[in-house]
């Protein structure tokens, strides 16, 4: 396939991983976190930690949309379809097998009878209110920035085609805000997780342009690096943002130029623009409250705000016990870390939310198989550590 | 979720609609977000909308820089 398999070729790889050697000065380790969920998943599917020099660490970021979701967010879903048999709940898959409160899935209500349907766009949403006149259809809006114009078009097409049964329940959330967030923590907390620059997301830049991450270097002086969903991609930007770290440079650089411009998709942010508005304030799983991180449907569209039509109202809420999502969220955890990762949670029956999606840190881990490497690592360091200590 | 992919307009419909091949299978996208789209050109398609339109361009360019940095790394070595 054009634009894929030519940023998949093993010759090239090979070339990118002789060039990071090179880079990679000894002596020093390089803290690199991929932002976004869908890098994360390239990352273990195409190996490429076993591309890299060992003292270059990839940390897992927050961007997958299902994992930061917080609980009680989902807790208001569930009692929307359970309290309202009226009303027809249309989500992307993966937020249906998400635990909520009482590790109660969207998919278990529905075999309780709610009504609950996966689609692929928001456009078969549309579709199932054209077709279901006598119901409501609630789109369940969840994503960051790439995510979001289409829900936004949703809206839009409602009230162009006078469609009055559909409405969304927006949890559309920002990167910035909490790549901010990740960066603001005070380095002495224990919450606080030491890195050297980012791997900016692809496909989130490609509607918010590269321009959005300035505050990264001139705030924090950390430098990001656009990088495409290829493991060549990937592997490119490790070596940028390794130049820029060698040299003590924090820039906002863009590797992948095929899709990203500095300013971005405008038209899109436009409509963005016109039918959301910032809230005050969200909760996400593992990073608490941030300002300003994500959107609600301005005023202007409450007719389509299911949290005004439903009257919805958010309750926080605990996640799964003993679920690490939240520190494995801020790259402070990895899932070997989790009591009950590949033991109680699996992909077939997630405890926690970072199981589930493809995008995930803990689904990433378990489908690839790197927990086991990573185990066997730990115990040969072990019980290297345990021979030491008996010499000493 | 996140995923998103290329894909080639194979034809415009009305509506902003188009259709566009999937590694070989068709389907309808939607086009709102990216204006003046042409038959032939490559678009990245996310939860069924076409996102932005890929630049041929830069996609070389970028594979030629990969080249040059593995060719340099051959030598340095
Ligand atoms: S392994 Fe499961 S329970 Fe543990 S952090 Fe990951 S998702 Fe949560």
């Amino acid at each position: 396939m054009k634009y894929v398999d030519e940023f998949r070729d093993g010759e090239r790889a090979r070339g990118l991983a002789r060039a990071l050697q090179v880079e990679a000065q000894t002596g020093r380790q390089y803290r690199l976190m991929e932002f976004c969920g869908g890098h994360t998943h390239a990352v273990f599917r195409y190996g490429i930690p076993d591309l890299l020099p060992d003292n270059i660490e990839l940390v897992h970021g927050p961007g997958c949309p299902v994992c930061v979701l917080p609980t009680g967010r989902l807790d208001m879903a569930m009692r929307l379809v359970l309290d309202h048999p009226e009303v027809i709940l249309a989500s992307y898959g993966d937020m249906l097998r998400v635990p909520g409160s009482g590790r109660r899935s969207l998919l278990q209500a529905r075999a309780d009878g709610a009504d609950v349907r996966m689609v692929y766009s928001v456009s078969d949403a549309l579709d199932l209110a054209r077709a279901n006149p006598q119901r409501q259809v609630v789109f369940f809006g969840i994503g960051f920035e790439t995510t979001t114009p289409p829900t936004a078009l949703g809206i839009l097409e409602a009230q162009r085609s006078g469609l009055e049964n559909f409405s969304v329940f927006c949890n559309h959330v920002l990167t910035p805000a909490a790549m901010g967030a990740i960066l603001d923590v005070d380095p002495d907390s224990e919450e606080s997780v030491e890195i050297d620059g980012f791997i900016g997301p692809s496909h989130v830049s490609v509607i918010i342009g590269s321009d959005s991450y300035r505050f990264c270097a001139g705030q924090y002086h950390k430098p990001v690096v656009i990088a495409g969903f290829e493991p060549l991609d990937v592997l490119q930007s490790i070596l940028m943002l390794l130049r820029q770290i060698n040299a003590g440079r924090a820039d906002i650089e863009n590797q992948y130029t095929r899709a990203v411009t500095g300013q971005g998709n405008r038209k899109a942010q436009g409509i963005v623009e016109e039918v959301f508005e910032l809230r005050p304030t969200f909760e996400w799983r593992g990073l608490g409250e941030i300002p300003s991180s994500a959107l609600a449907v301005r005023e202007a569209y409450r007719a389509y705000d299911a949290e005004a039509r439903f009257d919805m109202r958010y309750r926080a809420a605990e996640g799964t016990r003993g679920c690490d999502c939240p520190a494995v969220l801020r790259g402070a955890k990895k899932p070997i870390d989790c009591k009950l990762f590949a033991t109680a949670c699996t992909p077939e029956s997630p405890l926690g939310s970072c199981m589930v999606s493809d995008e995930g840190a803990c689904a990433a881990y378990f489908t690839y198989g790197r927990f086991r490497e990573e185990a066997e690592q730990r115990q040969v360091r072990q019980r290297a550590a345990v021979k030491a200590r008996r010499r000493a | 979720m996140c995923l998103a992919i290329p894909v080639q307009i194979t034809e415009l419909l009305d509506g902003d609609r188009a259709l566009a091949s999937v590694g070989g299978v068709v389907r309808e996208i939607g086009t709102s977000l990216v204006d003046n789209l042409e038959v032939g050109d490559y678009v990245i398609l996310h939860v069924g909308y076409a996102l932005s339109r890929l630049n041929e361009e830069e996609a070389q360019e970028t594979l030629r820089a990969m080249e040059e940095i593995g060719a340099i790394a051959g030598d340095a070595r």
